[in-house]
């Protein structure tokens, strides 16, 4: 072993790349002081989440995207991962990762790596180490990172924290256009694809879209971010640091429109770093993640403070209804009765 | 933190296009508690063996009906080891003549089962054959 794992990433083993991420989605310590050596190699990766309802096609799609990507005529192909999560069941822990089945196109291409994994009890749409899987791809080199969420509903947005630009897939036939003016899944789209153009009822799919677009005052969608929220009345934003959200058909079985779809994840790239929205968007989810490590390793270490028996003891108080919730969390933090 | 899942590649090599003993032993494995990643019908040896690297799986499982058995999984063991990863145990499920098995065994699979094994025994070999390395 004269390399370090890090070194082996670095220089594109993809066994080595395999491996590693095994050890990051198990949380591994191992994975985890690779993952600090690595840190600095990454941020240099576009991160392109694909979202919407099970069965609108998201797979076929980044399949196809991929292709894009790939293709020889293309300038210089890009170095393309995929992370694509399905459901774990919340009973047995088991899954079926059925992503790969859409994207056999792909097979035998070394700048294409393809990554299944199981949310694990996660609720947001992503697992709870797709963030630090992601840093594994960005740091051994990958350009685009193309993050596949678990089929979503309607509140499943943590994909919007983690990728630069987000797409909402959708069918024609899902919803009308009391859906479209909910708030959630819609409102998290930089880009809206209409795919399985080829059915009957995408017509009504784009008006309800547009319909929603033209209704939304466009804000900023930095997540918490510090200045004011920009809003503005109309169509067309005063601000044109802007984006409003294209619409593009798509029929992925046939790669239909996925012309269009590169060149609006393009523009929308573009806009990003021209607005300074691309450094913001940065910001928050590092600290989002930093947030969210804290709260984790706080909790797991107050627990461990706490003697197994006092634990028991206060959710037994809590079963006899003699200590309310907020109560027994007073009782365990300041040891009281 | 989470325990060591068991993943496990479910693919269809060859040309025919009966998989729904494959997705059977997928919706077990599942419902074992393992990560199944399926990756559907008429896989090359090279497509089984690049999807278990990405993938870093423990277990492969292969489901031919075709006959082709003796020309592909000797092909898919030989990739597999190119890559490093010999330590992969491989589970056949098919038409799979006993004297067939035997030989299959001798080149280093763990498992093979014909039609009515009951899934019971196959988690339960699949298991057994990971439980050493854990």
């Amino acid at each position: 072993m004269s390399k370090s794992v890090a070194e082996s990433i670095l220089s594109g083993e993809r066994m080595a790349l395999a491996r590693l991420l095994t050890q990051v989605e198990n949380g591994s310590p191992e994975g985890r002081l690779t993952l600090d050596e690595l840190f600095p190699h990454t941020g240099k990766a576009h991160l392109i989440g694909v979202t919407g309802a099970p069965g609108t096609g998201k797979s076929s799609l980044v399949n196809q995207m991929a292709l894009q990507y790939r293709r020889p005529a293309a300038a210089n192909p890009k170095r393309v991962a995929i992370v694509a999560v399905d459901p774990s069941s919340p009973f047995t822990g088991g899954a079926v990762l059925g992503d790969r089945v859409r994207m056999r196109d792909l097979a035998g291409d070394p700048g294409v790596f393809i990554r299944s994994m199981a949310s694990r009890g996660s609720l947001g749409g992503l697992a709870q180490a797709t963030a630090a899987m992601v840093q594994v791809f960005d740091a051994a080199g990958f350009d685009v990172i193309l993050i596949e969420t678990v089929g979503a509903g309607q509140t499943e947005v943590d994909i919007a924290r983690l990728a630069h630009t987000t797409l909402v897939v959708e069918s024609p036939g899902l919803g009308d256009e009391i859906q479209a003016i909910k708030a959630g899944i819609l409102e998290i789209a930089d880009i809206l694809v209409i795919n399985k153009a080829d059915l009957p009822g995408v017509e009504n799919a784009e008006r309800a879209l547009r319909g929603m677009l033209g209704l939304a005052h466009p804000v900023e969608k930095v997540f918490r971010h510090h200045g004011q929220a920009m809003s503005t009345p109309g169509r067309e934003p005063a601000n044109a640091s802007l984006w409003v959200p294209p619409i593009v058909r798509t029929i992925a079985t046939d790669g239909t429109g996925t012309g269009a779809l590169m060149a609006a994840i393009e523009q929308h790239a573009q806009h990003l770093r021209q607005s300074g929205d691309w450094g913001r968007r940065e910001r928050a989810r590092l600290e989002a993640e930093l947030e969210g490590l804290l709260t984790a390793t706080l909790v797991a270490q107050f627990r461990a403070s706490v003697p197994d028996g006092r634990y028991e003891e206060v959710v037994e108080r809590l079963v006899q209804r003699t200590l309310s919730p907020w109560e027994a969390v007073k009782v365990l933090l300041n040891g009281g009765a | 933190m989470t325990e060591r899942k068991i993943r496990v590649l479910v693919a269809k090599p060859g040309l025919d296009g009966h998989d729904r003993g494959a997705k059977v032993v997928a919706r077990a494995l599942r419902d074992a508690g393992m990560e199944v990643i399926y990756t559907g019908l008429r896989q090359t040896p090279e497509m089984i063996a690049e999807a278990a690297l990405q993938e870093d799986v423990d277990v492969v499982g292969l489901s031919i009906l075709s006959g082709a058995h003796m020309a592909l999984i000797p092909c898919i063991l030989e990739l597999l080891k190119a890559n490093g990863q010999e330590q992969v145990k491989i589970f056949v499920g098919g038409i799979i003549p006993d004297e067939d098995a035997q030989r299959l065994k001798e080149m280093g699979v763990t498992g093979v089962y014909g039609p009515g094994a009951p899934t019971g025994m196959i988690v339960n070999e699949i298991r057994a054959a990971l439980a050493p390395a854990t």
